[in-house]
């Protein structure tokens, strides 16, 4: 071998500075030495996690965060399957991953050697596309396709498993890997005349509604829907994802829609003439019944994956493509109707149903996500856990900008917020990231807090700490005759000790008094990672809810004084 | 499950390891039954042809097709059920025949047009082609003699005319 010859591991790395990363999350291990080797002759920074699941969320927040795809290194066997987590969640939010695993040599596949197994088989249901390397040769294609996949389309996460004499053989072909993808392809504008059906609909209907997802914000349409809103007088309620989409200060939001949405964005499902779905699938936890799901109005889907057409709900137009794409040209046909009655109704449910909790009584996490709220005005990125705080961080952090709110919505990965954080930290160097956890999720990754203490990474680390794992508990007290069976964290650690043991800062909030202080004081630490334990009220659940599966109508807007039946749907 | 619950897919797919396995997912995760699959490499070997029967409702198998089609492997998959096609299946039938039935055996054998490629003292063993129906018929025919061992290749669906498959 030359001097000049590069190694499949070195590829690799070429490959990476080609696509313009800065950032790698990983972790080391007999199989992926040679990758790590090649790293240290590179511009890329790494940062060293405590767990491979931490890496995958990491590189999710700082994808979500930057828009570009998050890369994860990890070894072979346990590193790999430890990051299927990860991948799993970036699946479902449609976030672009690319995770390259080490592997065991080629001869040793399928052999049940020191630390194998079939990754690329166990990745096939939770990944975009995967890859197995055989040749050296074919890793600067491999690289440069596996980008190409994360980012384009729905985007998602694209696995390559690396074995270690393919990492150490020589790349001995000159050409530059061009990409062979015959089977893929990009929608990009939708069908003109299905748009202009869609822009006739839009005049005529009296009580019309837009429900923005994730998409509208991968594609970056928040301009082109903020303009055909604004335009047609139309409201605006998004999904958990797609908060960012569309200003929650504007006086055509309606926040957040579905299972813990806001009344007036649920009353304002229920009584439209027309939804228009721009980039959201329609999941379960929006729809709740599905077939009485806006019953009656005219439903017209825009999404860039067709698979996604008529699977829980059948509509009347579907438009296949990119969002802003198909909202911009659509914007280019609109005949403003008559919406004046409508905002006043809606108006009106905004008055009557407002989003408000009970101030007495103890500490309250609404009341600390509130004064969060006021004290960043918008101009913060928050990444949440999974459970009560994330609804209640949805409901009461209102978000303004796009990529400014990171959670996992499809997965619902306990864990996910504070690795995610310090991900969006990365790609947002200069603003104040806000992990809002549970005293459950953090649990799960408080292991990076060592991470983001040596990298000097000020991420506020909020736990609403109520000492239960909080929805579980919910459901078990108003459909299980509140039978408490496995909720009560006993014996939570110090968080505040825990903080100042990793190197961190560490703070408490114990009443209502404490707020304001303790949140000022989180928000101008900026030499590390700040804890804030906030030991909220035990029990309380949060509203307005729509038990699982069931319609509309049977949104709950406090505790029911009588017995629920289990609902119908799954979780 | 009845006829019309069988559907009839072709696709194009990548030739490379691991593809039949992705393919086979996308079924198993709706609840839909492979019943029956043949791969074979295509004219251009870069790719291979899949002709795949599977059972299930009929609005799984849109979903189903949605999937393949998603596919980074899948160039394209295609639902053959109710379309001009030509379909052929190939079936190897052991049938237990001692001497004194050969002859009723073989009128059999001669009307479905099978060739026998094997004979033996208690067995014939008949080369049947055709659709699925003639091979499900021949099948019930033989039935009454005593099939010692059949196995039926799946079904090859090919386009009619210009159209691709």
């Amino acid at each position: 071998m030359n001097a000049a010859t590069r190694t499949g591991a070195q590829a690799i790395i070429d490959g990476l500075q080609q696509q313009g990363v800065e950032y790698v999350f990983g972790y080391p291990g007999g199989a992926n030495m040679p990758i790590f080797d090649a790293l240290l002759d590179s511009s890329l920074k790494l940062i060293l996690v405590r767990h491979e699941q931490g890496a995958t969320h990491m590189a999710d927040g700082y994808a979500r965060a930057s828009g570009k795809p998050g890369v994860v290194f990890v070894t072979s066997g346990p590193g790999a399957t430890n990051a299927i987590t990860g991948i799993m969640t970036a699946q479902m939010d449609s976030a672009p991953l690319v995770v390259i695993c080490g592997q065991t040599v080629v001869g040793n596949l399928g052999l049940d050697a020191f630390q194998e197994a079939d990754v690329s088989g166990i990745s096939y249901p939770v990944v975009k596309h995967s890859y197995l390397i055989k040749n050296a040769n074919d890793t600067p294609r491999i690289i440069r396709e596996a980008f190409f996949l994360a980012e384009t389309g729905r985007p998602g996460p694209v696995l390559i498993d690396m074995p270690k004499d393919i990492a150490l053989a020589p790349v001995t072909l000159d050409s530059g890997g061009e990409m062979h993808l015959p089977g893929y392809t990009i929608p990009t504008h939708g069908d003109s005349d299905q748009i202009a059906t869609v822009a006739q609909c839009l005049h005529e209907a009296k009580r019309p509604l837009l429900l923005v997802g994730h998409g509208a914000l991968i594609s970056d349409a928040g301009k082109a829907v903020r303009h055909l809103a604004e335009r047609m007088q139309i409201p605006v309620t998004t999904t958990l994802l797609g908060k960012g989409a569309f200003p929650e200060t504007h006086d055509l939001s309606l926040g957040m829609l579905g299972m813990h949405g806001t009344v007036y964005a649920n009353k304002a499902v229920m009584n439209c003439d027309l939804i228009m779905s721009i980039g959201s699938r329609w999941d379960d936890r929006i729809i709740g019944k599905a077939d009485e799901f806006c019953d009656g109005a005219v439903k017209i889907h825009i999404d860039i994956d067709a698979t996604e057409f008529n699977k829980l709900i059948t509509v009347d137009y579907c438009i296949h493509g990119d969002a802003r794409l198909v909202v911009e040209e659509l914007n280019t046909m609109l005949q403003p109707g008559d919406t004046k009655a409508w905002l006043a109704e809606v108006a009106k449910f905004k008055r009557q149903f407002p989003l408000t909790f009970k101030k007495k009584g103890g500490l309250k996490a609404q009341s600390v996500l509130y004064e969060l709220d006021q004290l960043v005005g918008g101009d913060a990125v928050f990444t949440t856990d999974v459970g009560q705080h994330q609804m209640w961080a949805a409901q009461f952090c209102r978000t303004t900008e796009r990529n400014h709110w990171i959670s996992s919505g499809g997965a619902g990965t306990m864990g996910f917020g504070f690795p995610a954080a310090i991900g969006a930290q990365l790609a947002f160097p200069g603003k104040t990231v806000i992990a809002v956890v549970g005293d459950g999720g953090f649990q799960m990754t408080m292991a990076e807090l060592p991470t983001a203490a040596v990298n000097k990474l000020p991420v506020k680390v909020l736990i609403i700490n109520n000492s239960y794992l909080g929805m579980v508990r919910q459901w078990q007290n108003i459909f299980f005759d509140n039978r408490l069976s496995g909720v009560k964290l006993e014996g939570n650690p110090d968080f505040v000790k825990l903080a100042e043991a990793c190197g961190g800062k560490g703070l408490r909030i114990k009443r209502n008094a404490d707020i304001k202080r303790v949140l000022q004081q989180a928000l101008d630490y900026n030499d590390g990672p700040c804890v804030i334990d906030a030991e909220v009220e035990k029990e309380d659940n949060v509203f307005p809810m729509i038990p699982s599966g069931e319609p509309y109508s049977s949104m709950l807007l406090e505790n029911p004084r009588t017995k629920m039946a289990q609902p119908r749907g799954s979780t | 499950m009845s006829r019309e619950d069988l559907h009839s897919i072709s696709l194009l797919v990548n030739n490379k390891p691991g593809v039949l396995i992705r393919i086979s997912l996308v079924f198993a995760r709706r609840g839909y039954n492979i019943d029956s699959l043949v791969v074979s490499p295509a004219h251009n070997r870069q790719f291979s042809r899949m002709s795949i029967t599977a059972s299930g409702d009929p609005d799984t198998l849109v979903l189903i097709l949605g999937q393949l089609n998603k596919l980074v492997d899948v160039i394209h998959a295609t639902d053959h059920t109710g379309d001009v096609v030509v379909q052929r299946e190939l079936a190897l039938i052991k049938v237990d025949c001692t001497a004194e039935r050969r002859t009723e055996v073989l009128q059999i054998s001669e009307h479905f047009k099978c060739q026998s490629v094997d004979i033996s003292d208690t067995t014939v063993l008949l080369e049947a082609t055709g659709n699925s129906d003639k091979l499900d018929a021949l099948e019930l025919m033989l039935e009454k003699h005593g099939i010692v061992e059949i196995v039926r290749s799946g079904k090859l669906v090919m386009a009619r005319g210009a159209s691709a498959t």
